[in-house]
Formats: C-alpha cells, structure tokens, sequence
C-alpha cells in the first residue's frame, strides 16, 4: 500500500529522493564524528579492561578473583540500557556529572570489558600448559612469557569472537542517542522529526550500519589470515 | 654442579619424591631410568624448578635454593636460567620460526640485540643440523627437527645444566637417531647433562652414570655397564628385565 501510494505520485517520489540526498551528510557525520570513535574507543579500553579482568580471574589470588567475577556478574547481569542511564541520568543525583559522550564512553567500556575477559580468559585457558613451562624454563618472568607467548596465541583464538563483539558494539552504540549523544540514530529521528520520513530515515541509518560492519568482517577475515600463517592448513 | 639434598616433593596427598640425594660433576652425563610414576621426571622438574619441591636443598654451581625456608618468587627466574629445559613435548612457541625460537630467550631474558641474538641462533641452529630450517614454522617441522630446535632454544640462554625430560618419547623411531646425536654431541663437548630416557642404548653409550629410581627414591646408581649387566638391587633387574 505504502509503496503503490509513494510510486503513484511522482512528486512524493522526488521529496523523499531530495529528503534522502540531504540527510545522507548528516548522518553520515554522525556517524564519522560519533558512532565509530564511540566505538573504537570503547573497544579499546574495553579490551584492556577485559585483559585485566581475564588476568585476575586466572590468577590464583582469591581477593582479586571474587572482584573480578563481581563485575563481570553486574554487568552481564543488568541492561546496557538501564547502565547508560545509571551513568548519565542517576549518578548527578549524587553530584557526579558526567557529559554524554564520555559517559556513553565509561558505559560501553565497562560492557565490553565484562563480556570480552570472558573470551579472553577462554583463549588464555586455552593455550597448552606447556607454553607456560617453555616460557619459564628459559628464565622468562610471569608477566615475559603472558606478553610474549600466551597472548599472541590467544588473540588468534579469540579473534573470531572478539569481532563478534565489536560488530555488536558499532550497533549498541545507537543506545548512546538515549543519552544526548548526537551519534547517527540520533541525527536520524532528529530529522524524521521534521519531516515525518521516519521509514526513510531510519532505513537509511540501518543502511549505513550495515555497510560500516560490513566492511568490519571484511578486515575481521584479513586479520584472520595474517595471523594464521603459523597453523597448519 | 648440581647438589641435591633430601629433596621432597609432595602433590596433596601423594609423595612423589621422598628424600632424593644426588651430586652430579661438571660435565658429567648422568641418565635416569625407572618405571612410570617412579619421581624421575618430577625430579627433573624440581631441577628446573618448574615444580617447586616441598623440602630439601637444590643447589647448582654456586647457587643454592632452601625449600625448608620460604622461596620467594623472584629467586626462581634466575636461578632456572641455570638448567635449560628440553620437553618430551618440545612445547615450541608455534607462532615463532625456528631461528626465533632460539632467538626468544637471548632477546627478552637477557636483554641481547636482536643481532648478536641471531648470529647467535644461526650457529645454534647449525650446530643441530639445522641451518636451512631458520625460516620454518614448527608445523612446517618433522618432530625431530622440532625437538632439535628445542635443545638449540634451551643451549642459547648458555646453561650451566641440559635437562632432557624423556626427549624421544614423542618421536617417530626412524627420528629418535638425529635427535639422541645432537645429545651426544653435547655430551662430548663437555656439557652436564641430566636425562630422563627410556633409550636404554644410549645409556650405555653415552652416559657416565645410571640412576634407577622407583617409588620415589634412588634405588640404585653406578656405571652403566654395572648397572645393566650386573645390577646389585632386586628391583633393578626387574625392570631391566622388563624392558630389555
């Protein structure tokens, strides 16, 4: 119905051509300007955080284990929705006040850093005893024969499920519009808002969504190869 | 070189070495024979301190470990560049080619240059027959090439001791021969050895003394020929027995 109504008249086809090309810079500055460093960076500090988690939960020391499965706990246990707002609408109630983007920033940090340790500490656990002992017997430390040995063969191990998670971030951060970050959905129902082409509008932000993660699996793939010319094909 | 004294080493319940002495020479080769479960290659780990033994004294050149006492952690490292390590397994970093293997430990432990580090590694590599294989990948290897890349890792930290943990086991028959050569040639060139073997042969061959262990305990030790044909414990012969 829609689509008949929207081809029986040509003026309406033009509008939403014209409507299409004019939002099409907008959004896609939202999503150069917000969406992918939002991303990038949250990924980041979610990995080193995740690392550090990983660490502590195979590390042997009590204290350091329970905080470490406390946090991951929280944070797979509760909406990344209702943690922005904890964030950016809860936490000036006691007088901590925070912008919208670094607060989109620590809330997707921290998801990233609770589900990624999980991967992470799979990979790690994953490697053969051995490698440690071989490490160790030529006079490497701990932290030389982790830095290394063990995680370069872990990050080919959990490569595959670490771009899973990072394609999942490029889309969660459209919740960050929830808190006044002006990223690309933002900028979208910004728009439709006015005109009312909210069909158009959103399917376009989907549109390059898509395309941004597409091209995501693409270098996923490459890095895949590099990294396994030292396994046997 | 090496001194032991009334080395225990206990996993929860289970008493795995029960008062081991032992004293070996510099430059001496000294193998170690004994049925499975026997301690020899807990042993071999004690020395390494890859385990870490519950009481006794460890003590290699002039360097001395006291289990009685507490170990700190930051003891260990140095004293286990002492022993290189060769694995049943070879345990070969996969994501690095042979020659960077042998490279690993002079680069990150000692803190050489890369280049010293890799004329080093090429010689090392020679050394073992293995010169045109610098640029393979271990899968890229035969498992007698890998284990020959393993002792050409563990001689490049220059180790005082060569410990070999049953360094044919895992190998095909038609490549034990390449790898227990390399070990020869070792042992001619003056290196102390301690090694872990079913390779009764060798043993005769190559080591200046025999040490059986069972339950734990040195039961017998002498010179080969002593201990293979004319062996004083009851326990001895049967094993040789056994296996021969």
């Amino acid at each position: 119905m829609y689509l008949s109504s929207i081809f029986a008249n040509p003026e309406r086809v033009e509008r939403l051509l014209e409507i299409g090309k004019n939002s099409f810079q907008p959004l896609l500055e939202g999503a150069i300007v917000y969406t992918i460093p939002l991303t990038l960076i949250s990924f980041i500090c979610g990995l080193a955080l995740a690392i550090f988690t990983a660490l502590a939960r195979t590390s042997g020391n009590k204290a350091l284990e329970t905080i470490a499965r406390i946090y991951v706990s929280a944070i797979r246990g509760t909406p990344l929705l209702v943690q922005l707002f904890i964030i950016f609408y809860g936490l000036p109630t006691i007088g901590v006040i925070i912008d919208p983007f670094p607060s989109a920033i620590i809330g997707f940090s921290l998801n990233v850093g609770a589900y990624a340790s999980e991967i992470i500490r799979a990979a790690i656990l994953s490697i053969p005893k051995g490698q440690w002992e071989a490490g160790y017997s030529i006079g490497m430390s701990y932290s030389q024969t982790l830095k290394r040995i063990i995680l370069p063969q872990a990050s080919r191990v959990s490569l595959p499920p670490l771009s899973n998670s990072f394609i999942s971030l490029v889309k969660d951060t459209s919740l960050a519009s929830m808190i006044l970050v002006t990223e690309m959905f933002r900028r979208a129902q910004e728009i439709a808002a006015t005109n009312y082409e909210f069909l158009l509008l959103y399917t376009q932000a989907a549109f390059i969504y898509w395309v941004i993660c597409f091209m995501l699996s693409i270098l996923q793939g490459r890095l895949e190869r590099r990294l396994d010319r030292y396994i046997s094909s | 070189m090496i001194n032991i004294k009334d080395l225990h080493k206990q996993f929860d319940q289970l008493k795995v070495l029960k008062g081991i002495n032992l004293e070996v020479k510099k430059g001496q080769v000294v193998v170690v024979i004994g049925p499975s479960g026997s301690g020899k290659t807990t042993l071999l780990r004690c020395i390494n301190v890859l385990e870490q033994p519950t009481s006794g004294l460890l003590a290699i050149g002039d360097k001395v470990l006291d289990f009685s006492q507490q170990v700190s952690k930051r003891q260990i490292p140095p004293f286990r560049r002492l022993t290189g390590m060769v694995f049943q397994n070879y345990n070969l970093f996969p994501h690095m080619t042979a020659l960077e293997n042998v490279m690993e430990g002079p680069v990150t432990v000692k803190g050489e240059s890369k280049e010293t580090a890799k004329e080093k590694g090429e010689l090392l590599l020679r050394k073992v027959g293995l010169a045109d294989k610098a640029g393979f990948y271990p899968y890229q290897l035969s498992g007698g090439q890998q284990q020959r890349v393993g002792i050409a890792r563990a001689l490049a930290m220059e180790p005082k001791v060569m410990l070999f943990d049953e360094p044919t086991s895992a190998l095909d028959p038609e490549l034990v021969g390449e790898v227990l050569k390399v070990m020869k040639d070792l042992a001619a060139e003056g290196m102390t050895m301690v090694i872990v073997t079913h390779e009764m042969r060798f043993a005769r061959e190559a080591a200046d003394e025999v040490i059986f262990m069972d339950g734990g305990i040195i039961v017998e030790r002498g010179k080969p020929e002593q201990i293979f044909s004319s062996p004083k414990e009851m326990r001895t012969s049967q094993f040789l027995n056994l296996i021969q």
